[in-house]
């Protein structure tokens, strides 16, 4: 049957098993939009701002595990889509955005709204495509979506010109996929993994590094089934925090610039690390050649590239984590690393995270840890980028699967809000807190229109410490103290709120912190919670920046943090 | 790091925009191309990619796995340590006057390269050879003083039965 780009698009949507898109639409996909209303299976959801079109779809495929589709017009409006995009690269997201482009004829003429998408995404998308004939546009989706899931999730952009969008042609999903430039290696190789296990059998301090990879190929079970049988303590990554339960007792905290210093004195002390599914980014390795001194590595990932990239690999294994860590297992002996673990215990006595009592001060480490009893740390929770990032990191002791979700790779402030649309709409049985900077909330909060407009339920937290906090700490530990543009005036949170129609709350003491968490609970939709801090509280441990992870800075404060830790969970 | 000149043989699908995907990584990772050569190969709607690259071991491994990550990239093998045939052809047009004609002619018959245009004041020469052959008559010509050279960038084969990639 004969279709136009248009409908040949949404039918392949909807072949996919797409539920929701979000965007914003304009001149040069105008006819796209026409077309959705024939498709009212495919729920469209209205952003502010084609970059929170991005970051929803990022938080609705962290969540669901799903591709996220996002629509926006050609020129400002994929400009716009660009930092989103960008996000999940360096997160590894699949995420289908899609682009509406000037009519073929005008394309290089600089028409009105003309600009070169693909160009400008080329390095920052798993692929893109520049759709030329409408008989191309269902192999395309079909392309882009397998591309965009399989492998390393990434970004795929399909710009689609305003004249393929309406001309006519067959719709056929039926064709087989020929992609010679594109295997992904799924399984690892069995002599490697004999290799891997001989030495986990052979080591006397192993440690394991758990990235995103495994929240991404939902390798839980093969996690546990791994750290309990061999006895090795588990550290995550930023990303990889959720990916196995955090009060688990062979749980170890995480690594990197603001991760526990036992767990990066851990990893020093290390003689074997098993890093599965992460890729050695800066922030968590610390200054290179420091990392890890005594250890052996094994590194599992799916990317082939990722492998030697910035750290020397031992045992080297390509695949998709699941399945090696599976095939893995079974070469695994039951061991039992007690010294070891000991002497863990003792380092994590003698190198606590600090307190979050804040000396009966009004922290935000106090607000999170609230937040964590209130819910049970069963939450979705989504954070911007700062200090309240790394506090909720360290404060929010995560034990459901996927439950964390922020940017870690690009650090995109204004991350927060968007991505609790899409987390929202991806989860909609429970609330997501958002946990926002009020820096951060600053630069994406007109998304509090589309969370008003679809009733979504979030609970918005901000913390409000009048200053971009996290550059503000740099300042006082490297620059001298000189705030240069880091104050940072805010709006009434409150008042704003009460301008969508959202009910909200300033907190200003300790004592109304809970009964505020409890009131925010129970109002059934969007809550936002204004919490006024300390100024000036810094983020603890600190790798400084150049230093390698055992020279950690720990907390002035030297109050212990202890949970309660169980043996199964 | 020690680095040392290595030669990348690529097959990519025959695709609008794949050089640019070629070229964009090459920058985006920091990486100096030397050359690069692009032609059809022995196998339907697919491309052969001939770079030399500058690099250590490690980072021309590094940049063979980026390359190789693309989706329109089908294979990539660096075949530097294997025994090749590398050939460029380049242009070279020179000053040539009636008293440095015939000393000219001398130098291009030794490397076995052609006259192929002459006029009043210039004589054009097409060189083919591998790189450093292409360097050393560039170097002789020049002291008669170069108009233009064009080089296409090397290309390469590996020796015997087997394919190169
Ligand atoms: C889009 C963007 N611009 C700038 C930065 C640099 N930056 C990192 S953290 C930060 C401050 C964040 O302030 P806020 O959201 O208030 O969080 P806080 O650190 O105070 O908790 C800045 C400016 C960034 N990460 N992202
Ligand atoms: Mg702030």
């Amino acid at each position: 049957m004969k279709m136009t780009g248009s409908q040949i698009l949404c039918e392949s949507l909807t072949k996919e098993n797409v539920e929701v898109i979000f965007g914003i639409l304009g001149g040069s996909i105008l006819p796209l939009y026409d077309t959705l209303t024939q498709y009212p299976q495919l729920r469209h959801v209205l952003v502010r701002h084609e970059q929170a079109a991005a970051h929803a779809a990022e938080g609705y495929a962290r969540v669901t595990g799903k591709p996220g589709v996002c629509f926006a017009t050609s020129g400002p409006g994929a400009t716009n889509l660009v930092t989103g995009i960008a996000d999940a690269y360096l997160d590894s997201t699949p995420v289908v955005a899609v682009t509406g482009q000037v009519a073929t004829p005008f394309i290089g003429k600089d028409a009105f709204q003309e600009i070169d998408i693909t160009g400008i995404t080329l390095p920052i998308t798993k692929h893109n495509y520049l759709v030329s004939d409408a008989s191309f546009v269902a192999q395309t989706v079909k392309e882009a979506f397998y591309v965009a899931k399989s492998g390393r999730p990434g970004p795929i952009l399909i710009d689609i010109p305003k004249d393929i969008q309406v001309n006519q042609s067959e719709f056929d999903y039926t064709t087989k996929l020929v992609m010679p430039g594109y295997k992904p290696t799924l399984n690892g190789h069995p002599a490697q993994l004999k290799k891997a296990a001989r030495l986990i059998a052979d080591a006397r301090k192993p440690v394991i590094i758990a990235g995103h990879g495994i929240i991404i190929s939902e390798a839980y079970d093969e996690l546990k089934e791994l750290a309990e049988k061999a006895q090795i303590p588990v550290i995550t990554t930023l990303l990889g925090i959720s990916s196995f339960p955090g009060s688990h007792i062979l749980s170890y905290g995480w690594l990197g610039m603001h991760g526990m210093a036992y767990s990066n004195k851990a990893i020093d002390a290390a003689d074997l690390v098993i890093a599965i599914g992460m890729r050695f980014d800066d922030r968590a390795t610390g200054k290179v050649s420091g990392f890890a001194p005594r250890a052996k590595v094994i590194h599992i990932d799916i990317d082939p590239a990722e492998i030697g990239k910035n750290v020397k690999v031992d045992v080297p294994i390509v695949g998709d984590v699941k399945n090696v860590l599976k095939s893995m297992n079974k070469y695994i002996d039951v061991l039992d690393n007690r010294e070891w673990l000991e002497e863990l215990e003792e380092l994590q006595a003698k190198h606590p995270l600090g307190s979050f009592e804040g000396e009966g001060r009004m922290v935000p480490q106090f607000v999170i840890r609230k937040i964590w009893e209130a819910t049970r740390g069963e939450a979705t929770v989504v954070t911007g980028v700062g200090q309240h990032q790394m506090w909720t990191a360290q404060y929010y002791t995560f034990d459901r699967p996927n439950t964390f979700i922020t940017s870690g790779g690009l650090g995109t402030m204004g991350f927060e809000l968007p991505a609790s649309v899409g987390a929202a709409v991806g989860r909609p049985e429970e609330a997501i807190w958002c946990i926002a900077g009020d820096g951060s909330f600053q630069m994406t909060m007109q998304e509090l229109g589309t969370i008003a407009q679809e009733r979504l339920n979030i609970k918005i937290a901000i913390m409000n410490n009048g200053y971009l906090g996290m550059v503000r700490q740099w300042q006082e530990m490297f620059y001298g103290k000189r705030y240069m543009a880091t104050p940072l005036g805010c709006p009434d949170f409150v008042k704003l709120a009460g301008a969508y129609d959202i009910p909200a709350l300033n907190v200003t003491r300790r004592e109304d912190v809970e009964p505020a968490i409890q009131q925010a609970m129970e109002n059934p939709g969007c809550f936002l919670l204004n919490f006024v801090v300390e100024p000036e509280e810094n983020v603890y441990p600190m790798v400084p920046p150049g230093a390698s992870l055992a020279e950690v800075m720990e907390t002035p404060r030297k109050e212990v943090l202890t949970w309660p830790r169980k043996s199964t969970l | 790091m020690a680095t040392q000149k290595h030669t990348i043989v690529a097959l990519v699908l025959d695709k609008p925009g794949v050089f640019n995907r070629i070229s964009s990584l090459f920058r985006r990772r920091g990486f100096n191309m030397d050359s690069i050569a692009v032609g059809h190969s022995e196998l339907h709607n697919i491309s052969r990619v001939t770079i030399v690259v500058d690099g250590s071991t490690v980072q021309v491994e590094q940049v063979r796995k980026q390359l190789e990550k693309n989706i329109d990239v089908v294979k990539v093998t660096d075949i530097t340590q294997r025994d090749t045939i590398t050939r460029e052809l380049a242009l070279i047009k020179v000053h040539a006057n009636p008293g440095t004609r015939s000393e000219i002619i001398q130098i291009v018959t030794i490397f076995r390269a052609k006259i192929v245009d002459v006029s009043a004041d210039s004589l054009t020469v097409e060189v083919t050879g591998d790189t450093p052959k292409v360097d050393t008559l560039y170097k002789l010509l020049k002291a008669f003083g170069i108009k233009e050279i064009a080089r296409t960038g090397c290309i390469a084969m590996t020796r015997g039965d087997n394919a190169s990639i």
